[in-house]
């Protein structure tokens, strides 16, 4: 009864062994299994293959010139197939999701649109004022950038407003999702390599593609816009606070280790204050890249100053369309003023180069 | 028992280290093994004891392993064999919390470039190993201006280190080190990034907080004249092994290898011999010509005396503190005790 139990835990060992030891070897075996089995699936389920294989194999001619009709991997069709069933068997967590986000979103939105235009004015201004650590320049300047998105066109308050809802929930998602996935890939070179590929993934496909998408998932509106917003502007702040953690001074966070920090003592003690300014720097990036999603984004119904662009360009009315493209400027002045100064204090304190002028 | 005692430790850089030990135990040296592996050699079959209370140097050049050696002392670096007894624990049994009570209480560090936490105040700086130990902040504050005072630098707790000069940051990185109370202190190359006055300065200043607090210290450093003015004992690593130890004397009158040699060569020797190291005791003296003695303490150094045994053209009676005559020093043995190289 023993033997041939021993002897096979002693092939599985060996066999663990022999994976162990050639891991890339067998790696690589795996991917080129994979690729043989998707020409096989995606020859058998064309429907333009020859009647027979054997013809392929007397007939070169499908060597030359165009591509072949057969040799078509349907990605498509599984994608749809895949959307549909998710669709359909999870539509109720999108469902929830989208009632979440819209609930946020119309809190936020209501509390700025109720509340009266110069008081707004002066929160923007009080909080540019304490996030530049007092400089009256800048304060001074923001301000008047800020009455000018209204003194433009009195429509204009409305949509910035509801333009800057939408951004302020999507950076916020960006910054509770990015930043924890930013020290994770600074900790581990592991995670680094995964999530590397898949942020390029976010900033090179066309945004469209994921539009559309998310239009069928939570329907017309500002969620889809939330969402698309969170996957453009959010590879910058993952990838800013990764580089900003790994950039602290190794011996800095050595002495840490040395006097005994543990390891959450030395995230969120060293580690991330003196990340802090890179982090900064992230979120300023991450709203800039927001902004630049409001045009788009109008293009599936979303309301804000981008469908101004967008009603403008479809009356050729030139004028119409360049005053809401400056009030989109003069709103990414004030958020880049506010979001940058306020690194830029950060940074002040922590750079050893500098030192206090007086 | 000695407070820390190092047995046969290796450290090799690299991806697959436990594959190239065994090349390097059987005497690889750390070219060859670079050459045919790519892996760096860190150190190469280490073991040194260490005495509590004293102050032991550990000297070599840049990439000799120094600093791969002190940072093994409170694991922030691994070996890849080998065993690490500090006061007759091994360090390498203790667990991640084990491990960070025993950073918390065993040991404290100074770095070379001062490691010091920029957006902490130096109050805060000195602080941070009590912080650490979880120790209330009112009493941590009060121990830490303690300190800060102690290295000279009251006035100055709430700046940043950033507003502090390099000597003045060092200064910091040494309160912060002594704030702890722990009973071994690494230091790593800590005065090699300060300029040779302020370095003068701070070696005094570890001389005497050392003669009062009488901890066991690590010091590493490339600067002989520093090892020779700091240590009990110095260590010598070149390419990883320790090629030498002994005390500052021993090091300079016995030079293990070339290598020793050639540090040892251009040092100021007056400044660190002793009347008692080259003497002839009274029953190996015959025939010295003692009608004209001058009278020097065993513990001198030869430098003191040196100026006055020249220009007098005499020879040295060396007596111990009670008066009574242990050695004699001829004027030739002195000249040649100051040029044998």
């Amino acid at each position: 009864m023993k033997e041939p139990f021993g002897a096979l835990s002693l092939t599985k060992v060996c066999t663990m062994e022999l994976l162990k030891k050639n891991k890339k070897i067998f790696f690589n075996i795996g991917l080129l299994v994979i690729f043989v089995w998707l020409l096989i699936t995606s020859y058998s389920q064309s429907k333009r293959k020859p009647d027979n294989v054997g013809e392929l194999l007397n007939d070169f001619s499908w060597l030359g010139g165009k591509w072949p009709k057969w040799l078509d991997l349907p990605l498509m069709k599984w994608i749809n197939a895949g959307f549909k069933a998710i669709n359909e068997k999870y539509g109720y967590i999108f469902e929830a999701i989208n009632n979440f986000l819209l609930y946020i979103l119309m809190l936020v939105k209501n509390f700025l649109i109720q509340a009266p235009w110069p008081l707004v004015i002066l929160g923007v201004v009080v909080l540019t004022y304490f996030a530049s650590g007092r400089k009256i320049g800048t304060t001074v300047f923001v301000g008047f950038c800020t009455f000018f998105i209204g003194f433009l066109h009195p429509v204009f308050w409305q949509k910035a407003i509801e333009t800057t809802a939408i951004m302020l929930i999507g950076i916020f998602l960006c910054v509770i999702a990015g930043i924890p996935l930013g020290i994770a890939m600074a900790r581990s070179v592991r995670t680094r390599n995964v999530v590397l590929p898949v942020l390029d993934l976010m900033q090179t496909i066309p945004s469209f593609c994921y539009l559309i998408p998310g239009i069928m998932l939570f329907g017309l509106g500002a969620v889809p816009a939330i969402i698309a917003t969170f996957i453009y502007a959010v590879p910058p702040l993952v990838r800013l606070t990764d580089l900003g953690i790994r950039l602290v001074d190794k011996e800095v966070i050595e002495a840490a280790d040395a006097f005994g920090a543990s390891k959450k003592q030395k995230l969120l003690g060293v580690q991330l204050p003196l990340a802090l300014p890179n982090i900064m720097q992230g979120i300023n990036q991450c709203t800039m890249m927001a902004l630049a999603m409001v045009v788009i984004a109008s293009m599936i119904g979303t309301r804000g100053l981008g469908d101004e662009v967008l009603l403008g360009l479809q009356q050729l009315n030139v004028g119409r369309a360049a005053e809401a493209g400056i009030a989109i400027v003069l709103l990414a002045i004030v958020l880049d003023r506010i979001t940058q100064s306020y690194g830029e204090t950060l940074q002040e304190r922590t750079s050893p180069a500098k030192k206090e002028k007086k | 028992m000695s407070k820390i005692e190092i047995n046969n430790v290796y450290k090799i850089f690299g991806p697959k280290p436990h594959d190239v030990l065994e090349m390097v135990k059987s005497g690889s040296g750390k070219e060859e093994v670079l050459e045919k592996t790519g892996h760096t050699v860190g150190l190469d079959n280490v073991s040194l004891k260490i005495e509590e209370g004293e102050t032991f140097v550990c000297m070599g050049l840049s990439g000799s392993g120094k600093s791969t050696l002190i940072r093994h002392l409170n694991r922030l670096i691994d070996p890849t064999d080998g065993e690490i007894l500090v006061e007759g624990t091994n360090v390498m049994s203790l667990d991640t919390e084990k491990l960070i009570d025993f950073r918390r209480h065993k040991m404290s560090m100074v770095f070379q470039r001062f490691g010091l936490f920029p957006h902490k105040t130096v109050l805060q700086n000195v602080g941070y190993g009590l912080e650490m130990q979880g120790i209330e902040p009112e009493k941590r504050n009060s121990v830490s201006m303690e300190k800060i005072e102690a290295v000279g630098l009251s006035g100055f707790e709430n700046q940043f280190p950033s507003q502090l000069s390099g000597g003045m940051q060092q200064r910091v990185g040494l309160a912060r080190a002594l704030a702890t109370d722990t009973d071994i202190m690494l230091m790593d190359e800590a005065f090699s990034a300060l300029d040779p006055l302020i370095r003068s300065d701070m070696q005094k200043q570890l001389l005497d907080l050392q003669a009062q607090l009488k901890k066991t210290i690590v010091f590493i450093t490339h600067d002989l004249d520093e090892s020779l003015r700091l240590g009990d004992h110095i260590g010598i690593l070149n390419a990883g092994k320790l090629v030498q130890v002994g005390t500052p004397v021993d090091i300079i009158m016995n030079p293990a290898d070339d290598y020793v040699e050639a540090f040892v060569k251009d040092v100021n020797r007056a400044k660190v011999i002793k009347a008692k190291v080259i003497m002839k005791p009274v029953n190996e003296a015959n025939g010295i010509d003692k009608s004209n003695l001058i009278k020097v303490q065993e513990d001198q150094f030869i430098e003191e005396f040196l100026p006055q045994v020249v220009c007098t053209n005499s020879n040295c009676e060396v007596v111990d503190k009670q008066g009574n005559t242990k050695g004699y020093i001829t004027n030739k043995e002195l000249q040649h005790s100051l040029t044998k190289s």
